[in-house]
């Protein structure tokens, strides 16, 4: 019987893998369901093993089964893994996805698999704790602190009972790497959580997943019935959430665990010293729990040998939007932006020149391309004024309109605010307000009034709750527009509203002319 | 469904599942599971399971995007409404799919069939514009796929 491997990823199955999965079953093949490789424009992924080697398919559709299975199938790949895509990258975390059957123990072992909890359980506490120190690995949910020295607080934290919590919820636009962990090679995040657990004297786990990944949910499940008896006594549950972006934020994550509204808490106290139900807690994002097992497998040198500057490791690129050739790349840090989108991606999707890529989901900057000489790394991103967050790179061709992305972003923060702070509740709504004004001025193309004292006039048109006494005039929207992402910026809790302004000032920043600028100070400047 | 159906569930989940606060996202999962969504007439039941006041279960559930309070329709398509998708497309599709399942965006058709919701990003940003259409996810969706659509939910 011919064996074929067929994606279960919930982006495969989107692109009709099921269909094409149930055709080799009904043509007598054994199928089995990987997760997915991560370049979505070959899915749905077909591979046929003949003579211990895999061949690759795709995009292949159910029709395609005989042709395919004869090997004339004009989509024929040869060897997924040596396809350009995947030649370059550098797989510690996603060594398995798309390789293994995400939810086989026998699989798992074979490709490498508790090999780092078996040394760390070899190992003393502190010294497990000192080689995530020396691996460098910096959290991979948004802020980069390194994951060592968190462990260490709650390693040196006294206290009757501590958690491990797994952020695996994943809110950002672009971002598909957790999901793709979870439903391509479970185990790996169970063996990193079960580290973390003995690094920092932890019995129980939670990975808490957003309810918009039902496939993560259900294989995550399976994989910790499967796996209890591997991670014992280390115990693990998954919480599910219920649609709310800023329980990504770590303390509303907690709270939303907790059966309560998730809203913000105001640190300190650190969660790493009372974090779930008071007591000291581990929360990462799941790629910061997945790096681990390689670390403690290869050796903290072998992770840290790659990277850019303070920026070590690799780190899970995901290319996403209107690029030809999206998906997951694995890569040390250091690549650069125009690298990325360009040579790897492919560029567009529609063909149509590149105008603005969003790096790190919607709390981050949008970049033209004449900065993508810009290095992956976090330091540079920062100073680039943006961020790397979780590694999703948004791309846009040239009909994306700047200001309506910037409207957007206001929205998007409008809806989903905890409503604990004014600046980002009301704020936001405001600002909806303001970039509709200004999108109305620039499409009408009302010429601004000469000669007034804006800087007086502004004044009373901020203090001002009367329409008529506003200025919907573009310069004096705009000014209020900047003044209000300052006062976001300042007077936010968490970066749901002080990092809003990152994608609304960048896009005015570098695309000034979608917002009714006529000389864009960019280009004058170039 | 009847309140003391409700009320029945709520008892039995509990018994296995245990009566701390923090099992009250797990119960609202089961109960809009089971029931389809969180009756107003169901919160004192919940409040006396957990221990908690009403307030604070009505506090819950009117936090979270995902608990409804109102029965949706049969069919229900959650369409993407975040950043890659709308760089594929997904604001014109947007319209389209108001236009092509004859409600807007968040309501409920007045014949029950279908409801149509937004959704920030269901993690297949690079084949936008995506949705789950009663839990399937559909890819790369455009008119032709709406016509699809639109025919299930006919049924
Ligand atoms: C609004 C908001 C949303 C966030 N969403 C996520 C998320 O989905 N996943 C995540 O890992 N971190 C998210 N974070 C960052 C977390 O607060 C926290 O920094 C992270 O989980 C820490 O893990 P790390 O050190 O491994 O990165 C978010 C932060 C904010 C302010
Ligand atoms: S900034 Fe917004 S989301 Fe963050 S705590 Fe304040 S109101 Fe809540
Ligand atoms: S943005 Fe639509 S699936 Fe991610």
């Amino acid at each position: 019987m011919k064996r074929v491997y067929v994606s279960r990823d919930m982006a495969s199955v989107a692109l009709g893998a099921d269909e094409v999965a149930h055709a080799f079953e009904a043509a007598g093949c054994e199928v089995v369901r990987t997760g997915s490789r991560g370049l979505f424009s070959i899915e749905p992924l077909v591979e046929v093993e003949s003579e211990g080697k895999r061949i690759g398919f795709g995009p292949v559709g159910p029709a395609d089964i005989a042709a395919v299975l004869d090997g004339s199938h004009e989509a024929r790949l040869g060897d997924v893994a040596a396809l350009p895509f995947f030649a370059g990258q550098q797989r510690f975390t996603f060594a398995r996805c798309g390789v293994i059957d995400p939810l086989s123990l026998k699989d798992y072992a074979e490709h490498g698999g508790w090999r780092g909890l078996e040394t760390a359980r070899g190992m003393t506490p502190q010294a497990v704790v000192d080689a995530v120190k020396a691996s460098g690995l910096r959290g991979r949910g948004g802020a980069g602190f390194p994951t060592g020295i968190k462990w260490q607080t709650v390693l040196d934290a006294v206290s009757d009972a501590k958690f491990i919590v797994c952020n695996a919820d994943e809110g950002d636009s672009g971002t598909f790497a957790d999901r793709m962990l979870v439903e391509g090679d479970p185990f790996c995040l169970i063996e990193g959580m079960a580290i973390a657990g003995h690094a920092v004297g932890a019995s129980h786990g939670y990975i808490y997943i957003r309810s918009e990944y039902p496939f993560a949910i259900a294989a995550m499940r399976e994989a910790i019935q499967l796996s209890a008896e591997r991670t014992a006594p280390f115990t693990l549950e998954v919480r599910v959430g219920a649609g709310a972006y800023v329980c990504g934020e770590e303390t509303a994550l907690l709270e939303s665990i907790e059966g309560k509204r998730g809203q913000v808490r105001a640190k300190p106290p650190l969660p790493a010293l009372a974090g779930l139900f008071g007591r000291p807690t581990v929360i990462n994002n799941l790629l910061s729990l997945a790096a681990v097992p390689f670390i403690l497998a290869e050796g903290a040198k072998a992770y840290a040998d790659v990277g850019f500057g303070r920026s070590r490791g690799t780190i899970p690129v995901q290319l996403a939007g209107n690029v030809k050739h999206g998906g997951l790349y694995e890569i040390g840090f250091g690549i650069t932006l125009g690298e990325l989108v360009n040579d790897i991606g492919g560029g567009t999707a529609s063909g149509r020149p590149v105008r603005a890529v969003q790096v790190g989901g919607p709390l981050g900057a949008y970049f033209p391309p004449s900065m993508f000489d810009l290095p992956f790394d976090y330091e540079a991103f920062a100073q680039a004024g943006g961020l790397i967050g979780h590694a999703g790179i948004t791309v846009f061709d040239d009909s994306v309109d700047m200001a309506h992305m910037a409207r957007f972003a206001m929205e998007f923060c409008a809806v989903e605010s905890c409503g604990k702070c004014t600046p980002c509740r009301i704020g936001s709504t405001r600002g909806v307000e303001v970039m509709d004004r200004i999108i109305a001025a620039r499409d009408s193309a009302t010429v601004v009034q000469a000669g007034r004292n804006w800087e007086g006039y502004l004044q009373k048109a901020l203090n001002s709750r009367t329409p008529d006494r506003i200025d919907t005039g573009l310069e004096a929207q705009t000014a209020l527009l900047r003044d209000l992402c300052d006062t976001m910026k300042h007077g936010s809790l968490c970066a749901l509203g002080g990092f809003t302004p990152y994608p609304v000032l960048s896009a005015l920043d570098h695309f000034p002319e979608d917002f009714g600028a006529k000389s864009p100070v960019k280009e004058a400047a170039e | 469904m009847q309140q003391e159906d409700a009320t029945r569930l709520i008892e039995d989940w509990t018994r296995t599942h245990g009566r701390t606060r923090d099992r009250l996202l797990p119960l609202l999962h089961m109960l809009q599971e089971e029931i389809g969504f969180i009756d107003d007439a169901a919160i004192p039941a919940i409040a006396t399971a957990l221990n908690l006041s009403r307030a604070d279960v009505h506090g819950v559930v009117t936090f979270y995007h995902d608990f409804r309070r109102t029965p949706a329709g049969r069919h229900v398509v959650k369409l993407c409404r975040a950043e890659s998708c709308q760089a594929r497309g997904a604001t014109a599709i947007e319209k389209a799919a108001t236009d092509r399942l004859g409600v807007p965006m968040g309501e409920t058709r007045p014949d029950g069939q279908v409801t149509l919701e937004p959704v920030y990003c269901l993690g297949l940003c690079a084949v936008g514009p995506n949705a789950l259409v009663d839990g399937r996810p559909v890819a790369r969706i455009d008119a032709a796929t709406l016509d699809r659509i639109a025919q299930e939910i006919a049924a």
